[in-house]
């Protein structure tokens, strides 16, 4: 099952052009990237492991793609992803996030029900590989 | 312009003798008035009627909106009666509009209490409408102080936080209203839910006059809803949402509905503008307790924001919104079915969104508006807008907006998920050119007619749709430019 996670999944996977293209656009904005990476794409698993800290002092798009391909050997059957944080007043926070690397087989999330309270069902979610 | 009728009488004994003044004679006119910090200030247009001074109607709309009756009253000297009384300090004619003039009027913080919108309305917009020496009057733009706006909570929210519980960052949000909006069963309309959601988009919607009709029981359809999204989640891997509505008659059985919809599950609820300022700010208050998103469905504002000689600007409600602590608030799509001119559709969006308002005429915004770092409100663009327009909506609007394509989405010919699937790979290849560096004001339609060659949904979607457009003129244009037309 494809996960459709970050601003990008609907387009065919973005090649090593297409990525840099994009972290040129947020680094020509001052925003710094940082990569994460994991194993589990639960929609609420906010905390992703980093790659390092977001890279605040880089300009070269080099400097983040060479930091991605190390991610990449480290954890080829891992989910990998671009976060840019725009430190501007008011923001704050990550402002673009795309899935930059998939495992070869994807995971499915299986959605459990449990009844409760006449008809009501309480839903919680698993990733199962 | 007879000199005397305009000067505020100061010999005190004259002033308070019992009779009828001239209400720049009491006091509501000064022209040399300069606006403290704290002040209020409102921005009415006004059409006097013949033979009505426009300094004098200016003088009245100050009064009727703080302290003036119509007469002389001698309790007024018990009272700090000069501050009290709001001045209106600056009229001039409205460009091109014969008889019409904009006044400016100033009103002192201790007017009005904190934190309460519908305060702040009884004074700005309660009697002065409908006073007779004026033909029409509309209320088109306030400064709202920051001393004032920390009166208020704000939106329980905000775009940050939203983005970072949805997990949602670098392009729009997509959405759909349900439709048929009327009709449908509980588990025939959670069908129309999951297709759009697993199909592609990050909500899907009720209608403003979906609540608990004979057709489909309001419980039945959170129900169905909820195991939509939840499949949806599943399916694709994104926390995804349905505006449920829970507008009803009465607070009690809003905050039953709310608690149903929390009791599930479901990330936001959603409420129409006529449930009233005051409901809108309790139920915001809910949503702060019980991590809710709010979305604010504009019905009926069309009554009173269209027309630009009498009413409020859609700009005054924004700012009251975000004010009274609303988190999505439907606010025009330009190119779309409904009335807005391009420009000033933007200053509504900027209203919601900027940190800090600068004065922007073109764009109808009238008044510097700083907003003490209250939360930013996410404007939602609905109404007759498809895929084939996806470049104008992202020039227009940049990223932080919601896109609700409803009929775009549902009428698709090849299905619901294929249409909600269009309009993502329509929205993401749009994003992509955009950061690439594409000039997608101009070369958006190539872009899109690219990313059909190799996604039928979306070919499908600009085959059927490409072509058409609403191209009539809007009625609330700016004052201060031409106005663009947006095919």
């Amino acid at each position: 099952m494809r996960i459709t996670q970050g601003c990008f999944s609907f387009l065919p996977d973005l090649t090593d052009d297409e990525i840099s293209a994009q972290v040129e656009y947020c680094l020509a904005r001052d925003w710094a990237i940082g990569v994460e990476y994991t194993d589990e794409p639960h929609p609420r698993n906010t905390f992703w492991e980093m790659w390092g800290n977001p890279m605040f002092d880089l300009k070269d798009a080099k400097g983040v793609m060479m930091e991605l391909e190390d991610c990449r050997k480290a954890n080829p059957d891992s989910y990998i992803r671009m976060n840019a944080f725009d430190n501007t007043r008011g923001l704050e926070t990550v402002t673009m996030s795309f899935i930059v690397h998939r495992p070869a087989v994807e995971p499915r999330i299986i959605m459990r029900r449990t009844e409760v309270d006449g008809r009501s069902i309480r839903y919680t979610h698993e990733v199962a590989r | 312009m007879n000199e005397m009728s305009t000067t505020e009488i100061t010999d005190k004994k004259k002033r308070y003798q019992a009779g009828v003044l001239k209400y720049a004679q009491m006091g509501y006119w000064d022209g040399d008035y300069e606006p403290k910090d704290t002040d209020l200030l409102a921005l009415f247009r006004i059409t006097p009627q013949d033979g009505v001074d426009p300094i004098e109607a200016a003088a009245a709309v100050a009064g009727e909106s703080s302290t003036a009756t119509w007469t002389v009253v001698w309790t007024d000297r018990l009272t700090a009666c000069d501050q009290y009384r709001a001045k209106a300090y600056k009229v001039e004619p409205v460009p091109g509009q014969q008889g019409q003039y904009f006044c400016y009027v100033a009103y002192d913080l201790i007017l009005f209490e904190e934190g309460s919108i519908a305060n702040l309305t009884a004074s700005i917009i309660g009697n002065v409408f409908s006073f007779k020496p004026l033909l029409a009057a509309r209320l088109e733009d306030m400064r709202l102080p920051v001393a004032y706006c920390k009166t208020f909570k704000g939106p329980p929210t905000g775009i940050v936080v939203e983005r970072e519980r949805l997990d949602k960052f670098g392009r729009p949000l997509l959405g759909a209203t349900t439709k048929p909006k009327l009709g449908l069963s509980g588990k025939n309309y959670g069908r129309v839910v999951y297709e759009g959601l697993k199909g592609g988009l990050d909500f899907m919607k009720d209608d403003e006059n979906i609540n608990s009709q004979p057709f489909m029981h309001w419980r039945d359809r959170f129900l169905y809803v909820m195991e939509a999204v939840n499949l949806a989640t599943a399916q694709t891997g994104e926390v995804k949402g349905h505006y449920l509505n829970i507008t009803a008659g009465t607070m009690e059985e809003m905050y039953r509905r709310a608690e149903f919809a929390k009791s599930l599950g479901s990330v936001i609820v959603m409420v129409d503008l006529i449930i009233g300022y005051t409901a809108i700010q309790s139920i915001s208050e809910w949503c702060r307790q019980n991590d809710m998103i709010l979305h604010l469905h504009r019905a009926g504002h069309g009554t009173y924001t269209r027309q630009k000689n009498h009413g409020i600007s859609f700009r005054v409600i924004a700012k009251w919104m975000r004010l009274a602590g609303v988190d999505h608030i439907h606010a025009g799509t330009a190119v779309g079915k409904l009335e807005g001119d391009p420009m000033t559709v933007q200053g509504f969006y900027n209203v919601c969104r900027e940190t800090h308002n600068a004065v922007d005429l073109s764009r109808g915004l009238f008044f510097d508006q700083d907003w003490g770092d209250i939360r930013k409100v996410m404007p939602v663009a609905s109404g007759g807008i498809h895929a084939g327009q996806m470049h104008q909506l992202l020039d227009l609007f940049g990223d932080d907006v919601v896109l609700q394509f409803g009929g775009g989405t549902i009428g698709h010919p090849m299905g619901i998920q294929a249409g909600a699937t269009a309009n993502r790979v329509a929205l993401e290849a749009m994003v992509k050119a955009r950061n690439e560096g594409v000039d997608i004001a101009n070369e958006g339609p190539e872009v899109l007619r690219r990313a059909a060659k190799w996604c039928k949904p979306l070919e499908a979607a600009l085959d059927v749709w490409g072509n058409i457009t609403f191209n009539y003129s809007s009625t609330d244009t700016s004052d201060f430019v031409p106005t663009a037309s947006v095919s």
